[in-house]
């Protein structure tokens, strides 16, 4: 673990978020934009259903054989004349690329964006050590002003608005024209452009995350939309790709089959507008390229997830279309998860990253809608896996103590079905008598959360099964 | 031969026993529901019965409680054996046995081939009539326009969503108008209502709110959790939208007042 983790206070930051009317505003935004897009580009691609199909089995073979590939992967940078480094952990992950980066003598580097890289919190580490690291993804560099997590895995800055990414330019890009008009998003674009170009010529490494690591080729890909994620690996002398072991597949044909979900999914797009390969250092031949090309390969936990029931999760291509079908995100946002990953993904990947009992509230907050499930291109059983955790949680008593007494009373009456009927004939009279004169009470005691908001509906008085024996006898 | 629509939906009798899964929220809170459903099981011409039950024990299985869940669930495969099918007024309970009850016996080769066998024949009400019996026309009238939520497990782990439309269009007078958004969850989530009662509440008034703009004065869904969810929404927030179980309607038994709503006061 690295990033410092306010997952524990779940609530808190729930409660948070639900007040910030501006946060609302941009939520809103999430809940229309992405799920549209989504839903047309899969209407327009009638084997759509089937590529799920094909990209799942693709990621449940490699991991498989995981090991295998990560060989030939390995073999294969080498035989192209780059360098692969294992990380078991974000400490040793650190460690490397400060140390390729003193090698590189760098006082900057440029950053594409890269999850990865904000779960091993490289640029904090950067930073201490005197190397400077700009992230050139607009969303990723707004968010570093601002020194924040990404609230989103594709749109880092999904939960601002225009106005506070002005106020931020006009913060830190002080020797611009502090009259300048930045009333427009264009303007805001046109600003970061201006200032990253420069950037990105007086890096001295470049660092970016993959998409995909090829196995036959010794090929990282990466899928961006604003171009930063070529200039970042082109220009400089060294290129670092940052991947953890689980993004490695066999072929190019592969990688091809699995890109016809991803931009569907994340953005509906049928591709994205850059989707790059690069296979090892510059060429005589090439026009141009970095001279080194060094490829830190990051466990930081994947492993253990191997052969469990986690493993699923391993097939996880970051489109972020779980989180953008999620109630719950649309409802808090990313920040309120309090790490790296939020949404549906996070609530299943963070306890295993983190610990369980760090990250619990997450698997618990979640209706079990399935809708994560539904739209996920490599179908990952995401409420599934977050009941799993619920069963660890339950299994080590991590959950309170109260609901677990509570659950311990109803079981003994659950399980008992003469008792039951006896006690719930009983309970609902008196319940149903009441609250007869309204139908529906506003206060329960042990239903605070319930009632806070809602009413509870009083029962009708009479149980089923009481009303079908007096009718009918048993059971005629 | 010439068949019209019409003489092919009519339902010949054929003497299935239904075990009927009450499910422990209808049998608690709103038995009607209940009574509802064994009235268009059957008109459709099936014997019902209601062996003992509890509940299905999703409670315990959301909250990772697995010994609990596994007592629960040998309860009701016990109770419902030698029944045709079993039939649920609730998407979330049949599919807790039709999709879950199979995974919780995994390891299990003595209870594994029973929650296999109990599954095949469970199904949620208005997927049975429709989809096994082949009903697509209920004898009840309704006045006026309604709207449909989609509760999730019935949704997604059942494929439930024409099923009660094709039934509610043969309901006379009555007019669907559908919702924005009827297949996003309305916030219930069992206990996940009362742990993280304030997320819940958030998603509930995004549901309220696509509920009210539809104007039907009735809503209606296929599990009383979501529906006493909305309902308690709507009447806290004083919205006058009558909310019934799909089954209430189908069956023209609308004699009891809508959830959460008073009984009218008895003329003496
Ligand atoms: S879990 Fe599935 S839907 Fe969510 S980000 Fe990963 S691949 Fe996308």
């Amino acid at each position: 673990m690295s990033v410092h983790s306010t997952s524990p206070q779940f609530k808190e930051n729930a409660a948070r978020a639900l007040s910030d009317t501006q946060l609302q505003r941009a939520l809103g935004n999430v809940k229309q934009g992405f799920i549209d897009k989504r839903r047309k580009a899969v209407e327009n691609l009638p084997e759509f259903e089937a590529l799920r199909d094909s990209a799942r089995d693709i990621k449940n073979h490699t991991l498989r054989h995981l090991d295998l590939y990560l060989e030939a992967y390995e073999a294969k940078v080498k035989a192209s004349g780059g360098q692969v480094h294992f990380a078991r952990d974000a400490e040793e992950a650190r460690a490397i690329v400060l140390s390729l980066c003193r090698e590189a003598n760098a006082r900057t580097v440029t950053k594409g964006k890269s999850m990865i890289a904000e779960e091993i919190g490289i640029n904090e580490h950067l930073e201490a050590n005197g190397v400077t690291p700009i992230e050139t993804d607009l969303g990723e560099y707004i968010i570093q002003l601002r020194h924040e997590l990404p609230s989103h895995i594709i749109a880092p800055a999904v939960h601002l608005n225009a106005s506070q990414v002005e106020q931020d330019f006009r913060r830190v890009h002080k020797d611009l024209d502090p009259n300048r008009d930045l009333s427009q998003p264009v303007q805001l674009l046109t600003e970061a452009r201006t200032v990253l170009r420069e950037r990105f010529l007086a890096a001295d490494v470049g660092i970016t995350g993959a998409n995909f690591l090829v196995a036959e080729t010794g090929t990282s890909v990466i899928v961006t939309n604003e171009g930063n994620g070529d200039l970042t690996q082109i220009l400089p002398k060294t290129h670092i790709v940052l991947a953890s072991i689980e993004k490695v597949v066999p072929t190019l044909e592969d990688v091809s089959q699995i890109l016809r979900v991803l931009a569907r999914s994340a953005t509906g797009q049928e591709m994205s507008v850059y989707t790059t390969f690069s296979t090892g250092p510059r060429r005589s031949s090439d026009a141009d390229g970095p001279e080194n090309y060094h490829v830190v390969l990051i466990d930081n936990g994947r492993s253990a997830m191997l052969g469990t029931s986690f493993e699923e999760m391993l097939r996880c291509i970051r489109c972020g279309a779980c989180m953008n079908h999620c109630p719950i995100y649309h409802a808090v946002g990313g920040h309120a998860y309090g790490w790296v990953y939020p949404g549906p993904m996070g609530a299943v990947l963070t306890p295993s990253l983190i610990g369980v009992d760090q990250a619990g509230h997450l698997p618990n907050a979640s209706t079990f809608c399935g809708r994560c499930e539904s739209v996920c291109p490599v179908r990952i059983p995401l409420p599934k896996l977050m009941r799993h955790w619920r069963d660890r949680e339950f299994e080590h008593h991590l959950s309170p103590a109260t609901f677990r007494s509570g659950l311990a009373f109803w079981g003994f009456f659950a399980k008992r079905p003469a008792l039951y009927r006896l006690v719930t004939r009983a309970a609902m009279a008196s319940l149903g008598w009441a609250g007869r004169s309204k139908g529906r009470f506003n206060w329960l005691p042990l239903a605070k959360g319930w009632t806070k908001s809602r009413d509870f509906p009083a029962p009708q008085g009479e149980t089923f099964q009481a009303r079908w024996k007096r009718e009918r006898g048993n059971n005629a | 031969m010439t068949q019209d629509s019409t003489s092919k939906s009519r339902q010949e009798p054929r003497d299935l026993r239904i075990g009927l899964f009450v499910t422990c929220l209808v049998d608690l809170m709103r038995p009607s529901i209940g009574f509802a459903a064994v009235k268009l099981l059957e008109d459709a011409g099936c014997r019902v019965e209601a062996p003992s039950q509890t509940c299905c024990g999703q409670p315990a299985f959301n909250s990772g409680d697995r010994a609990t869940t596994r007592a629960i669930a040998e309860q009701v495969i016990e109770a419902f054996r030698g029944y045709d099918y079993v039939v649920a007024p609730s998407g979330s309970c049949a599919g807790m046995i039709k999709a879950h009850y199979p995974e919780l016996f995994d390891d299990d080769p003595n209870w594994r081939p029973k929650a296999e066998e109990l599954a095949a024949r469970t199904y949620e009400l208005t997927s049975f009539l429709v989809d096994v019996l082949g009903v697509t026309k209920v004898g009840a009238a309704f006045e006026g326009e309604v709207t449909y939520h989609d509760s999730c497990s019935g949704l997604r782990e059942l494929g439930v969503k024409s099923q009660p439309r094709t039934l509610l269009s043969s309901v006379q007078g009555l007019t669907l108008v559908e919702m924005t958004d009827s297949d996003v969850c309305c916030g219930f989530g069992g206990t996940f209502a009362v742990k993280y009662g304030d997320i819940s509440a958030a998603i509930v008034e995004a549901k309220e709110k696509n509920i009210e703009a539809t104007g039907a004065p009735t809503l209606l869904a296929g599990d009383l959790g979501c529906l006493m969810n909305m309902a308690g929404k709507l009447t806290r927030d004083g919205k006058p939208v009558a909310v019934r179980h799909v089954a209430e309607v189908l069956a023209g038994m609308t004699d009891e007042p809508p959830i959460g709503a008073a009984k009218p006061q008895a003329a003496t």
